[in-house]
């Protein structure tokens, strides 16, 4: 199959690959790059495990084709962490409990990192609704909504002591 | 530092430590198995049958082989030199690797394509044509065991027998039975009450968020086999293969690298399995096969699918006096249930439950139908799901026909604390419990007596737009199986295993025969060896899953890795303990008499400050020990438990039932459980969460529809319910501690509890909200559509 040539950003490194049009996004990453964080769970957009953020968007990379991002700015799991330091949804997840496989882990990561932007000061039925396109079979979802109110309280804090 | 400090640093069990896995998993660096890429690895892919029953009239590949990129095309026939078409189940059945002849339910394997990526294999799958013959098709267990209904296992002609005893039909596979019949009879014809109840466990699916998958490697030169593999048992993985294949199992290492949830789905050893490792071998190269989402709710273990009959005996003030049941039990077309050997029903015979029963007998029927084999505990021990459900419910029913209020009625049946070691009919010996407190713990919790006049005020408003139901359950497990002169897997006995290694500087490796999916195995198991042996948790590392360098263990599945291998971890480190007693008093220069252990260290009796840390000690391990002792500090501890453990909770569940749309809100769920000594409380109330949520999603969503043909109506995640966050209830926990008194550290296991506790605490609510109305059972899932059935049934619909 004739391949496309595409440039992606990705955790802020730009990437010029050739992909089949048909390669979906969650492939592109975990096989051309190696970014193994997104994982595959059901390939119709329910589970989330493949959440990645593609321009300030959460999106599914299992139902996305990797020929639509060019030109645009990926974030995955992978790039949460500035360097050594944890981003503030990390730590809320190590710190609260809010994962047992970690099989939905850089999905719901990388969702609580853009519903944050988007909500910085939530109420627990608000990350209720934010992350339920993203599902786990392990937590029960209690320490997930705690892992998330950490990071929000941690987030405003930091913002309160730049300001 | 002083003591307390020192005990503090340790984190040793009763610590709510944070997870040592967690740094990987929140930075995307798990180790999954589609995560693993090795040189020159090809891809798998599945070709598959879409009818439920069907004889094969021809299987053309040629087409497939023109796909670029494809490799190699295998169906049965090229299995057949191998003799791996056909391979043993962990039930002494056998099961078709690739259908041989015929496809016995939808979506059975029918051939495999070998491609250079997932995407070339994919598209040699569409290419491969293959002509069946539909024959009828028996999806109800009952119609399969009529006289006149068609032959599913045509392999089976002629055997009477099979690995449980006698065959009585074509299509049946085992009759096995617990228990005493003529005294069950006995105390029903003198009964002052009985009632029968016929209840349907549904079939569901376990559906980890990971689908199974594996990447075999055979390296033709040295002739080893390598496989990493999603499996809840790589050491009977191991064994499995090296019988299949002919490979030495000393030549054969089975990996379980990081495991994206398991909950039974992952114990059993599947033909895709079986195909890459023989596609490796064929090619000399490393195969990846990694399932899809329906593939795996279509094709790999389901659980449950059990006809249950109950029946109580009761005086009229609702003592019980018997149980009898009857279950004709859904195995599918292959009997692959993953039970210990001489329990083809598991331990369903725990359905005397929390209760003194004097006379009690239950029968198990297993039946082939055309559905995808499995049988698997779901989160739960083999089978207990369904018993603890069974009796539950049936105390409930019970309740009922006596106008008991169902508190009372358990408080009356309770074994009581003062029976344990308590022997049930069955002959189980539970180990020990104290429900009594445990119920009025929780009673007193969420003040009973005030939900009951709530609910009974809104059964007096006609106007109420809502019912309200309150479930309870006093459930009783049975896990950490097991004795070995009880329970085996293809003959090996179900023992688990520990290593511990201290290194000269004081830090440490244990290597376990069990592997986490979840679980926090790595956490947790340090915290144990910390206590036992003074050395802080942080620096000891666990490792598991790889079968060429752990100790050989049965797995995790049917909460046994705390009853088992936590066991063998406590006595590995008393050993280490007593070899480290003699250096510290060599180092002393007194006798091991005269040393009390303290937290860390060995010190001196009334002399605390001459004293040996177990870093000392360490180091001296390896350049000072005294005159006979060999030199090093390790030691590996095979346990064989002597008993089962029997966790038990109490949980109560409120309903608010919308008499307009049937919609059930979940008002409030209040789980106790006791699960002996607790090790780290914050990973306990994690597995419980996350377990009170899987039985939610079984009562109020769950379920696997055939229609007539067999097709499976539902195999997405879009119809297959996994609740998201916002269906989700919150929870609230409590606990008690009754330690094993036969269990090391006193620890019982909990992770299945919740599962198995929650399930028939949902029914129970949901039937409660309709008890008024004469309402004794309604079948799971509780959706909206059937409990408005169920308020349209009752004349109370809005």
């Amino acid at each position: 199959m004739a391949k496309k040539l595409i440039s992606v950003k990705v955790n802020g490194r730009t990437h010029e690959e050739a992909v089949e049009p048909r390669t979906l996004l969650v492939h592109f990453l975990r096989e051309k790059l190696s970014l193994t964080g997104a994982h595959i769970g059901c390939e119709t957009s329910h589970c989330g495990a493949c959440t990645v953020d593609i321009d300030g968007r959460s999106v599914k990379g299992c139902t996305h084709l990797a020929v639509q991002c060019d030109g645009s700015e990926v974030l995955t799991v992978e790039g949460l962490a500035q360097g050594s330091v944890l981003h503030a949804v990390q730590e809320g997840f190590y710190k609260e409990h809010g994962l047992q496989c970690g099989f939905c882990t850089p999905g719901m990561l990388v969702r609580a990192y853009r519903f944050l932007l988007d909500t910085p000061n939530p109420t627990e039925e608000e990350i209720r609704a934010g992350l339920s396109g993203n599902l786990c079979r392990c937590t029960g979802y209690q320490n997930i909504v705690k892992a998330v109110q950490y990071a929000a309280a941690k987030l405003q804090q930091t913002a309160k002591e730049a300001a | 530092m002083n003591a307390p400090d020192r005990l503090a640093a340790l984190q040793g069990m009763g610590d709510s430590r944070l997870r040592k896995e967690d740094a990987r998993f929140i930075q995307g660096k798990g180790n999954y198995v589609d995560d693993i890429k090795m040189p020159g690895m090809l891809h798998m892919d599945i070709v598959r049958s879409p009818y439920a029953h069907a004889r094969i009239k021809g299987i053309d590949k040629s087409e497939a082989l023109k796909v670029p990129g494809v490799i190699a095309v295998l169906t049965a026939d090229d299995l057949k030199p191998f003799k791996l078409h056909w391979m043993p189940t962990l039930a002494g059945d056998v099961a078709a690797v690739l259908a041989d002849e015929k496809v016995h339910f939808q979506m059975q394997e029918v051939a495999v394509v070998i491609a250079e990526d997932r995407y070339a294999a994919a598209d040699g799958v569409e290419a491969v044509q293959v002509e069946y013959e539909e024959l009828p098709v028996v999806i109800d267990p009952y119609a399969a065991l009529a006289p006149d209904a068609p032959v599913l296992r045509e392999d089976l002609a002629g055997k009477t027998s099979g690995a449980h005893g006698p065959r009585e039909h074509h299509n049946h596979i085992f009759t096995w039975d617990a228990g005493d019949s003529a005294a069950a009879d006995t105390a029903f014809e003198q009964a002052e009450v009985t009632v029968a109840e016929h209840i349907f466990y549904p079939r569901v699916h376990p559906c980890p968020l990971e689908t199974c998958g594996c990447v075999a490697s055979f390296d033709p030169v040295r002739g080893e086999l390598t496989t990493y593999i999603t499996s809840q048992a790589p050491h009977v993985v191991r064994t499995v293969v090296s019988l299949l294949s002919g490979i030495p199992e000393s030549k054969v290492r089975i990996v379980s690298p990081d495991i994206g949830g398991g909950f039974g789905n992952k114990v059993g050893i599947y033909p895709g399995y079986v195909c890459a490792i023989a596609a490796s071998i064929v090619l000399g190269k490393p195969v990846k096969w990694i399932e899809d989402r329906i593939e795996n709710i279509s094709s790999t273990a389901f659980a449950r699918d059990y006809h249950m009959d109950g029946e109580l005996a009761a005086t009229k003030d609702g003592k019980i006096t018997g149980l009898r049941v009857n279950v004709v039990a859904d195995h599918g077309a292959f009997d692959a249930c993953a039970d210990p050997t001489k329990f083809p029903a598991g331990l369903f015979h725990i359905c005397s439950g929390s209760y003194d029963i004097p006379a009690a007998y239950a029968r198990v029927k297993g039946v082939y139908t055309n559905k995808a084999p499995g049988g698997v505990a779901y989160r739960c021990s083999f089978r207990v799901t369904e018993a603890v459900y069974l009796i539950e419910r049936m105390v409930d029913v019970l309740a009922q026909k006596l106008g008991m209020d169902k508190a009372e009625i358990r408080e009356k049946n309770f074994v009581r604390k003062e029976q344990f070691p308590y022997h049930s009919a069955f002959g189980f010996e539970y180990d020990s419990g104290d429900y009594h407190t445990a119920l009025k713990k929780v009673l007193d919790a969420v003040d009973y007596p005030a939900l009951r006049a709530e609910q009974a005020a809104k059964r007096a408003d006609p106007d109420c737009p809502t019912l309200m139901g309150i479930g309870l359950v006093t459930f009783t497990e049975v896990v950490g199986a097991g004795p070995s002169k009880m329970c085996d897997i293809l003959g090996v006995g179900m023992f688990d295993s520990c290593e511990i290694r201290v290194h000269p500087t004081g830090s440490a490796i244990a290597r376990m025969g069990t592997i986490t999916q979840g679980q926090g195995h790595q956490t947790t198991y340090a915290q144990i060896i910390a206590t036992e042996l003074g050395i802080p948790s942080e620096v000891i590392q666990v490792e598991e899953g790889d079968t060429s360098t752990a100790p050989y263990g049965l797995g995790t599945y049917g909460s046994r890795s705390t009853p088992v291998a936590g066991a063998a971890i406590a006595l590995a480190s008393r050993k280490i303990h007593a070899k480290a007693r003699k250096i510290a008093a060599h180092l002393l220069e007194v006798g091991e008499n005269d040393l009390d252990w303290e937290i860390d260290r060995f010190q001196v009796k009334g002399e605390p400050a001459r004293h040996k840390t177990m870093k000392d000690i360490s180091w001296a391990a390896y350049n000072n020990v005294p005159a006979g002792l060999e030199p090093g500090l390790e030691a590996v501890h095979y346990y064989d438990p002597p008993n089962f453990t029997f966790p038990f909770g109490i949980y109560l569940c409120v309903v608010d039932i919308d008499r307009a749309t049937g919609e059930t809100k979940v008002r409030r769920f209040y789980a106790l459980d006791d699960c002996g000594t607790r090790i780290n409380p914050m990973i306990i109330e994690g597995q419980i969460h996350g377990g009170l949520t899987e039985g939610f999603a079984v009562a109020m969503g769950q379920q696997m529809p055939f229609d007539a043909q067999g097709n499976l109506l539902g195999n997405t995640l879009m119809d297959y319910y996994l609740p998201t966050a916002v269906e989700t209830p919150k929870w609230e926990t409590d606990f008690t501690v009754t330690p094993s008194p036969h269990h090391p550290i006193g620890a019982k296991g909990v992770a299945e509890s919740p599962h198995v506790g929650s399930i028939p605490t949902f029914t129970s609510a949901v039937v409660d909200a309709f008890a008024h109305l004469g309402v004794t059972e309604m079948t799971m899932p509780h959706t909206s559509w059937r409990v408005w059935q169920q308020l349209k049934r009752s004349g109370v619909a809005l």
